[in-house]
């Protein structure tokens, strides 16, 4: 398979996580043949460390874990509801608070959708054709992930800014990019881009195009070979980008902030207002924001797991 | 229906996977594409099916003009080497998937739709798995289905890519004599490709043996055997001994030594032998053209297959001779040789 390197992932993305955690527990990644019959197997397992060397590597995995994503995790659902569940409501019910949620759920929603059909394109593109400047195209689309999220921002900042290249011109025709909504949603589209091409290109990559070849030599057109064949193919994969996507385009902050304004009650994604209300203080009104994003964070983290069992069962091919 | 291809080029690159090919397909023929990897057969196949297309020439299905359509509109029955089966729909879903997804003016109602996969899974056999899906299925099982799937739409030619390449031995023998007695039975016009040569001779009527994307002969299983048109189809179909020998003027020497055989009319010059190992008749040492000691003996069902190093030249030349189990070889034993049937080609052919 002529995978480039960028993507040299398992056609399960998420395996790559899942696979680490089973190695310590018991499924060797490739089982010896059956007829090689070992009488140690029961009590040595020669491919796994000792005991006493896994207990502590599993100690210090789990400690480690919860000292910098479990206990942060607490102390924003503990400092949220500190003042009691009155205040914490009252926090989530103020305008400024609605108008953050709102926002940025529209932006999720535009920019998630978007991301959608330009992530199956470009994946469908990459995976089953070949064509010139194709490496190119795939380090694009992983240029978002190694630029710093500012930077991201600043660019929309250059091309749009009242200095900027089409300063004027929109200026001139009352058109309002930046510190409005669609500079958010542009910033978010750059920043989220790669996570739906990445989760699908392994993917589609591993499938091959031979089913689409028999649904096509079977008489179906394109649309329908996509819509009845590609796309049952990779709805679980698609599924997980997507879940990725918005996480990410929810909680994103560099880009955002700095085409946003930060107008209160306009321009404010809860991401930005959490920082705001945390600088004046409003400690309480600070966190009830952020426990929100953070319900979101376990949210996605529990779809996930629950996507991963579905690609684990249904999507990966058994038969080649 | 007929298939007619002229002069197709293909090009991957530098490298020529078809280089200038004709054929012609009969109506029902069964045809068998036969050649080693590489040889250009499937990249054929794909193009007479509109999977690939042709850098130049013309592809004719039953008189009309296919490179004016695309794929889904040739009507061409496709069955791949590794089944693409439609992995998240039922045994049923697959087979239905051609009628679904016609063009709402001439699709069959469901009622319709469930009677012609009931048909089509009892042709192939296997009713019983409507409800499965392809995972639960077997090698064998899921090929069927394939055909199953690739006939639903009458298609006017079938094209069959290495039909049993990835199935085991013995599922693969019986799969052969299904899909003879099948096409005996739909008689619809067929090409399958293959690279095994016992594959081609069983179950095709005409065998089109290809090396390097140049079609080498055209003939029914009995003329490419017995009358192989080059040295590449003497080689390729069933087994033979080359030996490299010296033509002069209509005598032939291999190591110095002359051969008591005629040239076979071949050119003068650095020549190839081919005999097949069953040709060559044995004798008492002294007789024969050829002598060489037995190395080594392997009886099997009615013969028995002998290592013979021959005499002469460096005495390096080890050939295996299959022979007839009415006189019992010994290793050690001196014998003489005669080739019954040869054939000589020139040596860069």
């Amino acid at each position: 398979m002529s995978t480039p390197s960028s993507f040299a992932a398992p056609a399960n993305p998420m395996r790559a996580y899942a696979s680490m955690a089973d190695m310590t527990a018991s499924a060797p990644a490739h089982p010896e043949p059956s007829d090689r019959a070992r009488p140690l197997a029961r009590s040595i397992d020669l491919r796994s460390e000792p005991g006493p060397v896994r207990f502590i590597i599993i100690v210090l995995a789990v400690s480690f874990l919860t000292i910098f994503v479990v206990l942060p995790l607490l102390v924003v659902f503990a400092s949220a509801v500190s003042s009691g569940i009155g205040p914490y409501f009252a926090a989530l019910a103020e305008p400024e608070a609605i108008s953050a949620i709102k926002l940025t759920l529209l932006v999720a929603a535009i920019s998630v959708s978007l991301n959608l059909v330009f992530g199956v394109l470009a994946a469908w593109a990459i995976a089953k054709f070949d064509f010139r400047g194709k490496t190119f195209l795939i380090t694009l689309i992983d240029l978002p992930f190694s630029v710093s999220p500012v930077i991201s921002g600043l660019v929309f900042v250059l091309l749009f800014g009242a200095q900027g290249y089409w300063g004027a011109w929109l200026q001139a025709h009352d058109i309002h990019v930046l510190f409005a909504l669609p500079g958010i949603v542009l910033a978010t589209i750059f920043v989220t881009f790669p996570f739906v091409a990445r989760s699908l290109i392994p993917l589609m990559q591993e499938q091959g195009t031979h089913e689409e070849e028999a649904a096509i030599s079977l008489g179906s057109s394109g649309l329908q070979t996509f819509f009845r064949v590609t796309l049952p193919n990779i709805k679980w994969g698609l599924l997980y980008g997507v879940l990725l996507c918005n996480a990410r385009a929810m909680g994103e902050f560099g880009a955002v902030s700095v085409v946003s304004g930060h107008i209160r009650g306009e321009t404010n994604t809860m991401p930005l207002l959490v920082e705001i209300l945390y600088n004046e203080y409003q400690f309480v009104a600070s966190f009830a924001i952020a426990s929100l994003l953070a319900m979101l964070a376990l949210i996605t983290l529990i779809v996930k797991i629950v996507l991963e069992r579905r690609l684990d069962e249904g999507q990966i091919p058994r038969d080649h | 229906m007929t298939i007619e291809v002229r002069n197709i080029v293909k090009k991957f690159g530098a490298f020529a996977a078809l280089d200038h090919v004709d054929l012609k397909v009969g109506k029902g023929e069964l045809l068998a594409l036969l050649g080693p990897s590489g040889s250009g057969k499937t990249t054929l196949l794909r193009i007479i099916a509109g999977l690939d297309w042709p850098d130049a020439g013309e592809v004719w299905i039953d008189g009309e003009n296919a490179l004016g359509h695309g794929a889904s509109e040739r009507h061409v029955g496709f069955v791949f080497q590794h089944y693409a089966l439609f992995r998240h729909m039922t045994v049923f879903e697959n087979v239905a998937f051609g009628l679904r997804v016609q063009p709402r003016a001439i699709r069959k109602d469901e009622a319709a739709i469930r009677a012609r996969v009931k048909e089509l899974l009892d042709l192939v056999q296997l009713d019983w798995l409507a409800n499965r899906y392809p995972s639960q299925l077997s090698g064998g099982q899921r090929q069927r289905i394939a055909l199953a799937r690739a006939l639903a739409i009458e298609p006017r030619i079938l094209l069959l890519d290495e039909p049993f390449g990835a199935l085991d031995a013995k599922v693969r023998k019986e799969l052969r004599q299904w899909l003879r007695s099948l096409h005996s039975e739909i008689h619809v016009t067929s090409i399958f490709v293959t690279h095994d040569q016992e594959e081609a001779l069983e179950v095709a009527n005409r065998v089109v043996v290809m090396d390097k994307g140049r079609i080498e002969q055209i003939g029914t299983p009995g003329e490419v055997y017995d009358h192989p048109a080059s040295a590449f189809v003497h080689g390729f179909i069933g087994e033979s001994i080359v030996l490299p020998v010296e033509v002069s003027g209509g005598s032939v020497r291999l190591g110095g030594r002359p051969l008591n055989i005629g040239s076979d009319g071949a050119a003068s010059g650095a020549s190839r032998l081919f005999i097949r190992r069953h040709d060559m008749a044995i004798g008492p040492a002294g007789t024969g053209s050829l002598e060489g000691a037995v190395r080594r003996v392997r009886s099997f069902g009615p013969i028995q297959r002998a290592e013979v190093a021959l005499t002469g030249g460096e005495g390096k030349t080890v050939i295996e001779i299959d022979a007839p189990r009415d006189r019992e070889l010994q290793p050690g034993e001196i014998i003489g040789l005669q080739p019954r049937r040869y054939r000589i080609f020139a040596a860069q052919d």
